[in-house]
């Protein structure tokens, strides 16, 4: 089946719910077209440097470096306890964000070849998350760096990071299907977009910890971004996520999936319409 | 067998960005494109309105018409790109849209790369397109060149891939807006041998141009499209005569409206 081939029954057989999860099924099924498509675009900026993709990476340890060492001093905290926390917060936060802020323009910025082919529209939403993933690896390689000089206390519950960014990338699907199609309608939103997650950076427990806080701790509990911040951050520093995080990220999946289900089905054949 | 069938299909855009309706706008809009309604805060132009036609198996269809008569969008309608909110569209057969040759081509990635792009674009699998990597590069000459990034080609290399990447395939129904490019001199006589292979394979083709003489050479039927709505479809001679003589009287409107224009200048 080609992705040219999208079940086109009678109109009396369509329902907009059934075309919205076809639509989802069949892009996963096109894993081939995004999965190139995605590798193509990391190469694609650093096509003609010499570390190509690595630029993405020594930039982050550059950050991660200079905010570390100035941090833990006003902080007054010990370098090897600060560093990790830090490097692993941003290497997850800056993830998040390439998410939620890709995803916003990720219909708007496909828009040629969303007029000239017929693929199902949740191809170029898969295609942005594969994308991030891969930088994500790319920028893993700071942790591995780091391990053998930090205290990370790694062991078997490490291994939880994995379903942690498994349901980060399921949100970020949601997210990206919600505002990416909004934002073709208007063009407020991709702005919008990006200032709140400059001001989600600060106001997430990035680059400080929860324990400073003191009475206000309803300000952490309240950020969603917290959660899936330390969904992924506390596995890779050696500690299990409590249950009740696990539970809200979950609940955020689930949420997430069934508000993009009912969105597509409302407005997936507009998409092509506003982009 | 493949066959389409658009029944009724309406489609209409939203235009968002505030357009002032002055009295020039009206005047061209007498002229030009669809028609232009006017909705609460937006405007609305009927791209398409009530249209209803039926293709079958070996029915080669040029759509022809002035700019902004309905073609591209009535081509998007039927590749599903466009889903109307009105009329019911049956297409059997797998469609493959070809509208713009150079699709996904990356200057900064090699032949090579480029043709798997384009293959997975046009709705290929990894290995279909393997299977066909020889052909492609034996038809375009290219050799060595396949190994380099597309931006060091000349202008005839680069037309010469697009039109082998794009004709490398059996489509069931093709749509075309404005034919293939064919690229140099030297190529045009094979380039042209193998279109009209890849046309006679094509089940149904539907071709959207105002070249007479491509359309001639590949048409055996016609639609005339003006403001969105199907003037006439049938015989290719006929439709082409009507389309001729509304064209002179467009013309002759033209002049009209250019003294009307300065007019309101002046």
């Amino acid at each position: 089946m080609s992705i040219l081939q999208m079940a086109r029954g009678t109109a009396a057989q369509r329902s907009p719910l059934r075309d919205a999860i076809e639509d989802f099924g069949a892009g996963l099924k096109h894993w081939e077209l995004w999965f190139t498509l995605g590798w193509h675009d990391v190469h694609q900026r650093y096509r003609r440097s010499v570390v190509g993709p690595f630029w993405l990476t020594i930039s982050m340890g550059m950050m991660i470096g200079g905010l570390g060492y100035l941090y833990s001093g006003l902080f007054g905290q010990s370098l090897e306890r600060y560093l990790p926390h830090i490097a692993v917060g941003i290497i997850v936060f800056s993830t998040i964000t390439t998410i939620v802020t890709e995803g916003s323009t990720v219909f708007i910025s496909s828009a040629s070849t969303i007029l000239q082919t017929k693929a199902p529209l949740s191809i170029y939403v898969y295609q942005m998350l594969w994308r991030a993933v891969l930088i994500f690896a790319h920028n893993m390689c700071i942790y591995l760096i780091l391990l053998p000089f930090f205290d990370f206390r790694l062991g078997l519950v490490t291994l939880l990071a994995v379903p942690g960014l498994l349901l980060n990338v399921i949100i970020g699907f949601s997210m990206g299907i919600v505002i990416g199609g909004l934002s073709t309608r208007f063009r407020d939103v991709p702005p919008i977009v990006s200032s709140v997650m400059q001001v989600a950076f600060f106001l997430t427990p990035v680059f400080w910890t929860v324990e400073t806080l003191k009475g206000r701790e309803a300000f952490v509990y309240l950020n969603p971004f917290y959660y899936l911040l330390d969904i992924v951050r506390l596995p890779l520093l050696g500690e299990a996520p409590p249950m009740l995080m696990w539970l809200v990220v979950i609940a955020m999946a689930i949420g997430g999936t069934v508000l993009a289900v009912i969105f597509f089905a409302c407005y997936r054949a507009r998409i092509p319409y506003w982009v | 067998m493949p066959s389409i069938k658009l029944d009724n299909v309406s489609v209409s855009f939203p235009v968002y960005s505030a357009v002032s309706r002055s009295l020039k706008n009206k005047v061209i809009s007498a002229t030009t494109g669809g028609r232009i309604g006017n909705k609460a805060n937006h405007l609305i132009v009927h791209a398409l309105e009530q249209v209803s036609l039926s293709f079958t198996h070996g029915d080669r269809v040029a759509l022809v018409g002035h700019n902004g008569a309905g073609k591209t969008t009535l081509l998007r309608v039927i590749a599903g790109i466009f889903e109307p909110p009105t009329g019911t569209v049956q297409v059997e057969g797998k469609v493959t849209p070809m509208f713009d040759t150079s699709l996904g081509i990356d200057p900064d990635f090699t032949g090579n790369e480029n043709i798997i792009l384009r293959g997975l674009y046009l709705g290929l699998s990894k290995s279909e397109i393997m299977a066909r990597m020889n052909d492609i590069a034996e038809f375009t000459e290219l050799g060595q060149f396949l190994e380099l990034p597309v931006r060091t080609y000349s202008q005839g290399m680069q037309a010469r891939l697009a039109f082998t990447m794009a004709t490398c395939i059996e489509p069931e129904i093709l749509l075309l807006d404005e034919g293939i490019g064919a690229g140099d001199e030297e190529f045009l006589d094979k380039a042209n041998v193998r279109l009209d292979a890849f046309i006679a394979k094509t089940g149904i083709l539907v071709l959207a141009s105002h070249h007479i003489e491509l359309i001639r050479r590949f048409c055996n039927k016609a639609v005339l499209m003006e403001h969105g709505r199907v003037a006439l479809f049938g015989d290719l001679d006929e439709v082409l005569e009507l389309y001729r003589r509304r064209a002179e009287l467009a013309e002759s409107g033209e002049q009209t409206k250019n003294a009307l224009l300065e007019g309101v200048a002046g």
